[in-house]
């Protein structure tokens, strides 16, 4: 026998598994239990980077379907502060821009929107009345829910089409042959009611009138308010700069031009606003659970002295007793992150599917979670394992 | 009892550096080992012990508690490191080899036998004696081959798949021994191995050592009771942390590797 013969032998992974889950195996509730704190603090997180993922996911969903390609143009303040008017021929003259594809206009009608005459005119509900253009739905990307909207002929006529809200508003959720409304002291026949604008929000809550009819019946003068342009996607930015003097060329300051769905990505990040305050509490439960899985594994390392003492009379060198208590402690971790995230993902995918929202989990919400309880297990379970191998083997198998 | 075995279908007996056990020298060397423990006032358990251990020897060292049986056995299982003095296995020198060496050392040619059993509850005895090559490097496989031999050698062949607590306290200590066993040790350690057995489950085991010592092993049995050290071949007796008698002195110093010589319990008694 000579010293060179003597090769501490690495154990196998097989073998470093089945021996890291022997406490595991042995003492299932106890471990379970610790797991759980894990879990927790684990599930906390998917789910809340999971919840907050899916509704953002919705949204921005909906904004794509939308078209982010929406400009709109809207009259502004002149020098003095009153405002500012719009040309007559404003929406004509978009539309000669190259990249417009469409060029859709409102105009605001000054009068009240009633269900009748008998509703005290204080009620006015915070409607409004438009004057709309034929192609208006088609370019706000939206729809009639019920009815029809104003044609060639309707558009003359005291014909009013209603906004989403407006409807709900004044009680109205079908359209009958004769049905009428009290628009600025004169019967209107409600010819339609429209699906929610998401893009444009402010004809959900409008009465919408043919521009001649507004016109004719209700004073209006033609000067629209409002320019709703669809641009070549490429080239929304270009078709941007050019609207404010293509619009009114004599004062291009005095119109203001938005994109509505840039505000709708912008509330889409809104909606993690409380993330970090939900992952603040994710976190201490993580803390929780680590302190929990350190405090089995030390409890473990001291009933286990006996185990130890005899593992190393068969020949286990401190490194093997380390790397068996290491390995159990990221083991019992793991198996909580695991339960963890399949905690978190399932409360989303119910939430999200209540919402009839999109069930989104983010990769970091799953890898992260498991990949946190990991180092939690290996920091938590570092202590106890260098206690377990710093055991003297006398001392583990005498002193009992 | 143990069917005699031919110890020609058991490799794991023999060791394979040396397979025809002509090696020269001893299995175990003690020599001027004394062991000091660090406390106010510092505590001498072990003075100047010197001894050696053929290969295929069976010796018992008896004293009564406190004498520094466990002592010696921390000391000679290389548990321990001794404060002064050399102990060597198989001609290893314990003192000039690290922790991880001295490790495999214990691995591949110490084997340990407990009071305590110490067997792992969860698993079965198979399991039991297999974890005894677990740090030897061997594959399960041939960890459970080689243990199923070792039980088997121990006459516990037809119980592999038992449960310790499903093994009554004699069994229990056969599936250690043949822990013990399995990696084909140099040097084989018992401590106390009947403290926790009835006297006559207690005499079976001990049969059991003698067995295996007529087929060669070598091994050291450490206990208090007079009784059990006199039916082994060579008793080497502790008092106060030094060795007051040492059989194999007293018959010519050659050690007798089978029979005990008969008349030496009586003359430390007196």
């Amino acid at each position: 026998m000579t010293t060179a013969e003597l090769e501490v032998r690495k154990l196998r992974p097989s073998d470093l598994v089945r021996l890291a889950t022997v406490g595991l195996r042995t003492r299932k509730l106890r471990a379970g239990l610790s797991a759980i704190g894990i879990a927790i603090g684990v599930a906390a997180i998917v789910a809340v980077l999971g919840l907050s993922s899916s509704a953002s996911a919705g949204l921005l969903n909906e904004i794509s379907a939308l078209g982010t390609n929406l400009l709109v143009v809207q009259n502004g303040q002149t020098f003095s502060g009153q405002p500012a008017e719009l040309p007559v021929a404003a929406s004509a003259m978009i539309g000669r821009i190259d990249a417009v594809t469409a060029a859709q206009q409102t105009g605001l009608v000054t009068g009240n929107v009633y269900r009748s005459p008998l509703i005290p005119t204080i009620d006015s509900n915070a409607l409004s009345i438009e004057a709309a253009s034929p192609g208006l739905l088609r370019t706000v990307g939206t729809r009639v829910a019920e009815g029809s909207y104003l044609n060639a002929a309707t558009a003359q006529e005291p014909v009013v089409v209603l906004g989403a809200a407006t409807a709900q508003r004044l009680g109205i959720d079908r359209v009958f042959s004769g049905e009428r409304i009290w628009l600025d002291n004169q019967w209107f026949y409600v010819a339609g009611i429209l699906a929610p604008a998401v893009l444009a929000p402010n004809i959900d809550s409008s009465a919408l009138v043919g521009f001649p009819a507004a016109e004719r019946y209700l004073g209006f003068d033609g000067h629209p308010s409002t320019i709703y342009v669809r641009a070549q996607t490429a080239s929304v930015d270009a078709v941007d700069n050019l609207l404010g003097a293509t619009a009114d060329p004599e004062n291009p300051n005095e119109v203001d031009v938005s994109q509505p769905s840039a505000a709708l990505v912008a509330r889409a990040d809104a909606q993690g606003a409380f993330d970090g305050l939900f992952l603040g509490l994710g976190a201490v439960a993580l803390l929780v659970g680590a302190v929990g899985v350190a405090n089995i594994m030390i409890i473990s390392v001291l009933e286990r002295r006996s185990e130890i003492g005899l593992r190393r009379a068969l020949g286990a060198t401190r490194g093997h007793i380390r790397v068996q208590f290491l390995v159990e402690a990221v083991l019992l971790a793991f198996v909580g992150g695991t339960i963890g995230v399949g905690a978190g993902a399932l409360s989303t995918a119910v939430y999200a599917n209540t919402k009839h929202e999109l069930v989104v989990i983010p990769a970091i919400a799953w890898g992260g979670g498991i990949g946190a309880a990991v180092l939690i297990g290996a920091v938590a379970g570092l202590w106890p394992a260098l206690r377990a191998a710093r055991m003297s083997p006398t001392q583990a198998l005498w002193s009992m | 009892m143990t069917a005699p075995i031919n110890i020609g279908e058991h490799p794991g007996l023999v060791d394979p550096s040396d397979p025809d056990g002509d090696r020269p020298g001893p299995v175990l060397e003690v020599d001027q080992v004394s062991k000091v423990y660090p406390s106010e006032p510092p505590v001498t358990a072990l003075r100047n012990v010197s001894f050696r251990v053929a290969r295929g020897e069976l010796v018992g060292i008896v004293g009564p508690s406190g004498s520094g049986k466990t002592s010696l056995l921390q000391l000679m299982g290389t548990l321990d490191r001794p404060s002064a003095g050399r102990v060597r296995i198989a001609g290893l020198d314990v003192e000039r080899l690290s922790d991880r060496e001295v490790a495999a050392l214990r691995a591949t040619q110490i084997g340990f036998v407990f009071q305590q059993f110490f067997l792992a509850e969860h698993q079965s005895a198979l399991d039991n004696v297999a974890d005894g090559l677990l740090y030897a490097g061997v594959v399960q496989a041939e960890r459970r081959a080689r243990a199923l031999d070792a039980l088997r050698l121990v006459g516990l062949a037809e119980r592999p798949h038992a449960r310790p607590n499903q093994l009554s306290g004699g069994q229990r200590q056969r599936v250690a021994i043949a822990r013990a066993l399995v990696g084909s040790p140099a040097i084989v350690f018992a401590d106390e191995p009947t403290g926790n057995l009835d006297q006559a489950t207690g005499r079976a085991v001990l049969g059991l050592f003698e067995e295996l010592h007529r087929m060669g092993v070598t091994i050291v049995i450490i206990t208090h009771d007079r009784e059990i050290a006199g039916r082994l071949g060579r008793r080497i007796e502790l008092l106060d942390g030094q060795i007051v008698l040492d059989s194999a002195e007293i018959s010519g110093g050659s050690a007798s590797p089978v029979q005990g010589v008969p008349g030496h319990g009586e003359c430390t008694n007196s």
